[in-house]
């Protein structure tokens, strides 16, 4: 306790509550408020209606929608796959080629989005690759993107497991790749998740390679909600925004549910 | 997978041979560095395949450029400042002037770390816009015939909105940082008479001081990266490099212009994201927590 004074301590607490409230709360809260608002002219809706939601689950929506959960999946799935390949080897590897290959497998994440969408079509425009019009640069570009977060919790995940488990396995007998089905996989499984889902998350919100890269027939949510508000109907990007907003958190709290084994042993 | 190239268990154990890196090296190569290369090239690109500095001279010379590259310095470096002072502001008083619930909010802040950016622009529009909830309440209670407010569409909206979004990166280092503050500490100083601010500024600070540098850096890279933020206040003559990138390319199709842009922002952001690197390993694992 640093503030001993009642008054002090309540003063304190004030100041966050205002903080928060005008930073964090506000927007929240006028968001949900705008996605199911009919009519606002004053300071504050006067009707009310459901109808955003009722167009957010129909129509090019609903295909949206769709679009941003099949892309968030797959992206997300194949960075994991892929960054947690790359985190497993690389815990082999000599230490100098080691801590080069780390920030190598970081660089992504540095990179501004914009930018890796502009790459992708310039690469991907030509032979010996055509991507370009497909979905599949859709696919390239969210993987590109999220690829360093799945990398990084793994390698976190990897750096804080103790070793024991699996030195204990091998002196055993246990095969490498039943050593590493068994023991170090299953240890890594909270780490996993969460790559998983931040991934997830991150995959639902991009914005900017999208906008450089998608195909007609092929509009993520983001991409979709600025379109929408950008012709003015502001209230059913919001009722969309809503909608992304939750599904990105209901992935990420159901995820942090699974019961794990490992962690409970 | 790394330890499938064992060749039997024992003798080398967590020494097997190198090669279980090059699938997903391969891959993150052709996805992404193949692809850098390539504007690389392409901002060279001149005439019949001739390579020239004129495209860099053209840009480099320009209004456009000048003035994107100053709106993109500016904006990371104010937000920065903001996410720094509100970070700190908020950890303070989470980590030393607990309450119940104060663990969960701090979560609660965590989390918009997972929500897209351009949220907030959005419901920005509704608090602070010209027909938002605060403009139209000064107008009904001042009588005023036109918004008062209007400073959503420069950018200071974007700066507001980006400090909101990156807070919770500064808060996440300084809440770790803050727990490793011994208690006890605090209460000594405190009986021996040391105030509020002085017990501040010689204990908790400097305990602060890598979070704040780490976090800080992250946010000046993410800030200077920032697109959507951008894209959705679309406020007239706030155009940042990504923005201009993304103009040039999609709007224009002037692709070798976009190019040059980019690797001049992508050389940008690369140094600041070393400078993050430095100052994480400065300071070894006290960081810990960020991606």
């Amino acid at each position: 306790m640093l503030v001993w004074s009642r008054a002090g301590r309540t003063v304190a607490w004030a100041v966050l509550a205002l903080l928060v409230g005008v930073i964090y709360a506000l927007p929240a809260v006028i968001i949900i408020l705008a996605s199911i608002t009919g009519q606002w002219n004053g300071v504050l809706p006067s009707h009310f209606t459901l109808q955003h939601y009722a167009n957010a689950l129909h129509g090019s929506s609903a295909a949206m929608l769709r679009a941003s959960i099949v892309t968030g999946l797959l992206a997300s799935g194949l960075a994991l796959v892929n960054g947690s390949w790359a985190a497993l080897a690389l815990r082999n590897t000599r230490p100098l080629p080691r801590r080069v290959l780390d920030i190598v497998f970081f660089i992504p994440s540095a990179v501004p989005s914009v930018s890796v969408g502009l790459g992708l079509l310039v690469a991907f425009s030509r032979p010996p690759l055509l991507l370009n019009g497909t979905l599949a640069i859709v696919f390239v570009a969210h993987f590109v993107l999220v690829s360093a977060y799945s990398y990084g919790n793994v390698s976190a995940g990897l750096s804080r497991i103790t070793p024991d488990y699996e030195q204990v396995a091998e002196s055993l007998g246990a095969r490498p790749w039943y050593r590493l089905r068994r023991v170090t996989l299953p240890l890594l499984l909270p780490y996993l998740i969460a790559a998983f889902s931040l991934s997830f998350a991150l995959s639902m919100g991009e914005l900017g390679a999208t906008v450089m890269v998608y195909p007609p027939g092929w509009v993520t949510l983001p991409v979709g909600i600025f379109g929408i508000t950008d012709r003015g109907a502001v209230f059913d990007g919001s009722a969309l925004t809503v909608l992304l907003a939750v599904t990105a958190l209901a992935v990420l709290i159901a995820l942090s549910r699974i019961p794990i084994k490992a962690a409970q042993r | 997978m790394a330890s499938l190239a064992l060749p039997l268990p024992g003798r080398r154990a967590f020494r097997p041979s190198g090669s279980w890196i090059i699938p997903p090296a391969v891959v993150l190569g052709v996805l992404f560095f193949y692809p850098l290369a390539l504007i690389l090239g392409e901002s060279f690109a001149g005439g019949k395949g001739a390579a020239t500095l004129l495209n860099y001279a053209g840009v480099l010379g320009s209004v456009q450029f000048g003035s994107a590259l100053w709106h993109t310095v500016t904006i990371a470096l104010v937000a920065t400042a903001g996410c720094l002072a509100l970070g700190l502001v908020l950890s303070l008083i989470l980590a030393f002037i607990p309450f119940p619930g104060s663990r969960v909010l701090a979560r609660v802040i965590d989390t918009f770390i997972a929500l897209p950016t351009f949220l907030m622009a959005l419901a920005f529009t509704f608090i602070y816009g010209t027909a938002g909830i605060l403009n139209t309440s000064l107008m009904q209670a001042l009588h005023l015939g036109l918004p008062p407010l209007d400073f959503l569409y420069s950018q200071w909206g974007v700066i507001l909105a980006e400090v909101t979004v990156y807070t919770p990166f500064v808060m996440r280092p300084l809440l770790a940082a803050f727990s490793l503050v011994e208690r006890a500490e605090i209460e000594i100083a405190s009986s021996l008479g040391a105030g509020t601010f002085r017990i501040m500024r010689q204990i908790i600070l400097p305990a602060a001081v890598p979070a704040l540098l780490a976090g800080g850096s992250l946010c000046l890279l993410l800030t200077t990266n920032e697109f959507g933020i951008v894209l959705f206040i679309g406020a007239k003559g706030v155009v940042t490099l990504p923005l201009l990138i993304y103009t040039k390319a999609i709007q224009e199709f002037d692709y070798t212009g976009a190019c040059v842009l980019a690797v001049i922002n992508v050389c940008l952001s690369l140094s600041l994201y070393s400078l993050y690197r430095t100052t994480l390993s400065w300071f070894g694992g006290r960081s810990a927590g960020l991606v």
